[in-house]
């Protein structure tokens, strides 16, 4: 429910996270910061990581030239230990973070711009148009998501691995994923929106087709996409870990990835050697989890049934809520305007 | 109990106010209700306090928004979560305040019932009415499947289905929506209430079957003695029906008298301007516009037109409008008027290209739609104007209000964009009376008559030659439609564009428009001067329906109630 107050409120309050921040209480309040939190710590991670590890991601051994040694137990040097392949496990983690957050918006940016371009022309277009699109989306359902991303990091990457072409690998593997999903709440919303009386108001007017796509249809189609963009951007760094574990991922040389690290921590758990395993596994479910929290709650803040409210115990007159929600709702009688 | 008695114990009422709660059907006391939303409290309904007589109909009557609806649904305590509630709804004995949801299940359906707006939300699609009927007697006492249903037969009977004992086995979706209303009638008194309440009874329905609807809930009343809170916009049904009437203003009732007096005499600054707003008809004969002569070519021009549905697969196509002719010339308003399914909307959409034409021949702006491809009909849509029904849907919510406006001016090559149309956008607010700052605000920060005006400006931006507007008052409380009807006559004037104003509103066709068209299932039933057309209607059906239109004043409508009773035979 974003109407807009009347009152003189600053910029900062209405902007979108604020706004529910503060319109939240309770219980939902909590998972709102819990998941602010968890968001904000990876976040930084990510983009502080050159100052915040204390080594680099592909570093065997410290200024002197002397090698870490692989699965070294945690000590003063390294806070988490070593892997089995010599690196730092600690600063694994915070530049696993990186790629995380690299993949995460490529493969959301695309997916939303293919997903919404297609989900307009296929909605308001109709047609054989729409028929194709629509069973290549349920096409796209019925596969098993994590082959379908599979089969799509080895076309792109065909085994070659830099830091970009593995990014957008995992970026686009996971992309193909969402964009269905993409297209079909778009298009579902595009076939309500077409039939408002304000766009048959703009065809009786006489604007083009792409003046009516734009500038009537599209900004009222995509009200409910933030929310699925903060359960889609969990579900890709899930999906990206899972790559990596089954070895589509990135290599160790070019990018930390905690999916790559898990896989190459298995034998370790068995051995007793729990410091590798852990920090990358903690890592992944504390980031979804932030994610998560933040998409449930503004999904629950969104929907009036859902949100909970304060009682306010300064009553109002209908007169006063009028005028702080609908400035002028009510036309009273006689008043010349 | 004959009329004058029952209007005279009314009248006595008025004036016992002492409140004992002997004898009263209801007695609300100090009534304060209030709803927690975002951004606090609404305080709903203030201080107020009413009595309901066994065998009474009060009418509560107000704008929307003004809690009448919130007060008539507070004697069955079904108010929604968020509502708090001070004050006394004594019903029938019992403080409804507070009433637990155990205590308040019994009251329901036993002490009063509800009829509501739109019957065919207020029934369940998968079961039988007669199913539906049995469920509430068996939900308060114990009747066998087979009293059940003769007891629904019987009430079928008594709400005037015909054909009772076969039809009790029939779906909702088989009744018609005059039939649908009258079940849910017989649902609410099924267990003998000694309240009715009727929240907008007939404002779904059609003039000819709100007619047959409230002379049923007359008959009952006086049959059953059961007394009826009436909750209704219309001016006319409260004078046909009521016999009190509360006129409620921002949560306060403002005015309380018997019909009568209330019609003759208001008191109330108010209740005076509401009753001057109601349109009233007037049979006024307006001359034809000097550019209107027979010689000049018609602005739109049909002959043998039908349109039609496609059916969905397997069904046949649904022809809505049957091979018409009519003409709309230069400067003319025509009214077009008929029922919900005549085909009104229909002709009006097909002028403006939003629905094709099947066959015979319509030509608007000298373009003949019948085939009609978007590309060849763009170029003239400039000279054609169209105001929606819904002002609230008709604005781009995202766009302000000068945007919005500004549309036609930038698609049709006026202006590069909002910024550049300004002026002339303040130019077209000012002729329809807003101020030039709404001009920044987004639709939804008007009310609905203000974006009515709007959508006025809208349409006539590019000066057109002809005007559609689909019922562009009828979501509009009383007051602010006899304003927007004005501003139209006004702008009509000035202006002198063609209008083909359809409504299913007898007395707005009487305020505006030089002739009119009575559709009747997709046919023309008749066609002429307005005021020869509603003066003397020859037409069987148009009779019927300006017979069934109640007029806004007790006395007068008592006379065509009578007459229309005789017509029904």
């Amino acid at each position: 429910m974003a109407r807009r107050p009347v009152t003189a409120r600053s910029r900062f309050e209405r902007l979108p996270i604020v706004h529910q921040l503060r319109q939240s209480v309770g219980l939902q309040r909590g998972m709102l910061v819990a998941g602010l939190v968890l968001t904000a710590i990876f976040v930084l991670c990510a983009l502080l990581a050159p100052w915040l590890a204390p080594y680099s991601y592909s570093q065997l051994s410290d200024a002197d030239g002397a090698n870490f040694g692989a699965q070294q137990p945690p000590s003063a040097e390294h806070l988490l230990g070593t892997t089995v392949g010599g690196y730092d496990v600690l600063s694994r983690v915070i530049w696993g973070a990186q790629t995380a957050l690299m993949v995460v918006v490529v493969a959301i940016a695309m997916s939303v711009v293919f997903g919404i371009v297609l989900g307009l022309v296929s909605g308001y277009l109709g047609g054989w148009v729409d028929k194709a699109l629509v069973v290549v989306a349920d096409a796209i359902y019925a596969f098993p998501t994590l082959l379908l991303a599979i089969v799509v990091a080895i076309a792109i990457n065909n085994g070659q691995s830099g830091l970009w072409p593995g990014i957008l690998a995992a970026a686009a593997s996971i992309t193909v994923v969402f964009i269905p999903q993409y297209f079909r709440v778009v298009r579902a919303e595009v076939v309500r929106v077409k039939s408002e009386a304000f766009v048959e108001s703009a065809q009786v007017i006489g604007a083009s087709t792409p003046r009516i796509m734009f500038r009537h249809v599209l900004r009222n189609s995509t009200r409910t996409l933030p929310l699925i963009v903060t359960l889609n951007a969990s579900e890709a760094i899930a999906t990206l870990a899972a790559l990596g574990f089954l070895g589509f991922g990135i290599q160790p040389t070019v990018a930390a990835e905690w999916g790559f690290d898990l896989n190459k921590s298995i034998s370790d758990v068995a051995a007793g050697i729990w410091w590798t395993a852990i920090p990358p596994g903690i890592a992944i479910v504390l980031t979804i989890l932030g994610i998560t929290l933040i998409g449930e709650s503004l999904n629950d803040l969104a929907d009036p049934r859902l949100r909970a409210r304060r009682r306010s115990k300064a009553s109002q007159t209908p007169a006063d809520a009028v005028a702080s929600h609908q400035p002028t709702a009510q036309e009273f009688m006689g008043e010349v305007q | 109990m004959t009329e004058s008695t029952r209007r005279a114990r009314a009248q006595a009422s008025t004036a016992d106010t002492a409140g004992t709660g002997g004898g009263l059907a209801v007695e609300i006391r100090d009534l304060d209700i209030s709803f927690s939303i975002d951004g606090g409290e609404v305080h709903a309904v203030r201080g107020v306090s009413l009595d309901v007589h066994p065998g009474e109909v009060l009418a509560i009557v107000g704008e929307s928004g003004s809690g009448k609806t919130v007060t008539a649904r507070s004697i069955l305590g079904l108010l929604p979560e968020t509502a708090t509630t001070r004050g006394a709804v004594i019903l029938d004995g019992t403080d409804v305040v507070g009433l637990s949801g155990e205590r308040l299940r019994e009251i329901r359906g036993t002490k009063a019932a509800m009829i509501f707006q739109e019957p065919s939300t207020a029934l369940n699609p998968v079961f039988t009415v007669g199913w539906q009927l049995a469920e509430g007697l068996r939900a308060h006492g114990s009747y066998s499947k087979k009293q059940a249903r003769a007891k629904a037969i019987e009430m079928l009977e008594r709400v005037g289905i015909p054909e009772p004992a076969r039809r009790v086995d029939d779906y909702p979706h088989q009744f018609s929506g005059g039939q649908k209303q009258r079940i849910v009638i017989a649902m609410a008194l099924a267990l003998d209430p000694s309240v009715l309440l009727a929240d907008e009874p007939t404002t779904a329905l059609d003039v000819t079957v709100q007619a047959e609807i409230l002379d049923l809930l007359r008959r009952l009343r006086d049959e059953t003695g059961t007394a009826i809170v009436l909750i209704t916009h219309n001016m006319g049904v409260v004078a046909d029906l009521a016999d009190r009437v509360a006129v409620m203003l921002n949560g306060e009732v403002v005015e309380t008298a018997p019909v009568a007096q209330l019609f003759a005499a208001p008191q109330h600054e108010y209740t005076k301007r509401l009753l001057a707003a109601v349109p009233r008809v007037q049979l006024v004969d307006r001359p034809l516009p000097a550019s209107a002569d027979a010689t000049a070519t018609p602005v739109v021009e049909a002959k043998g037109l039908v349109i039609e549905y496609p059916g969905r697969l397997g069904s046949p196509t649904f022809r809505a409008v049957h091979g018409i002719d009519f003409s709309i010339r230069p400067g003319e308003v025509l009214g077009l008027v008929g029922e919900s399914g005549s085909g009104k909307t229909t002709i009006g959409r097909a002028i403006a290209g939003l629905t094709p034409v099947a066959g015979g021949s319509l030509r608007v702006l000298d373009t003949e739609m019948n085939g009609v491809r978007e590309r060849a009909f763009r170029k003239r849509r400039r000279e054609l104007g169209f105001v929606f029904q819904d002002p609230a849907t008709s604005f781009n919510p995202l766009l302000t209000i000068a945007q919005c406006v500004a549309e036609p001016l930038i698609v049709h090559g006026g202006a590069r964009d909002a910024a550049d149309a300004r002026d002339k956008v303040d130019e077209l607010l000012e002729a329809v009376q807003l101020p030039k700052a709404y001009g920044d605000r987004f639709p939804h920060e008007l009310s609905g008559g203000q974006r009515q005006r709007a959508s006025l400006a809208r349409a006539l931006a590019l000066d057109p030659k002809l005007l559609v507007a689909d019922e562009p008052t009828s979501a509009l409380d009383v007051s602010v439609q006899a304003r927007v009807l004005d501003l139209f006559a006004e702008l009509q004037d000035r202006f002198g564009f063609a209008t083909l104003f359809i409504t299913h509103d007898l007395a707005v066709v009487d305020m505006l428009a030089h002739r009119v068209i009575v559709l009747h299932k997709g046919r023309i039933a008749e066609e002429g001067p307005t005021a020869e057309v509603l003066g003397d209607p020859q037409d069987p059906y148009t009779r019927r329906l300006i017979a069934s239109l109640p007029v806004p004043d007790p006395v007068v409508q008592a006379e065509r109630r009578e007459a229309w009773r005789a017509q029904q035979g």
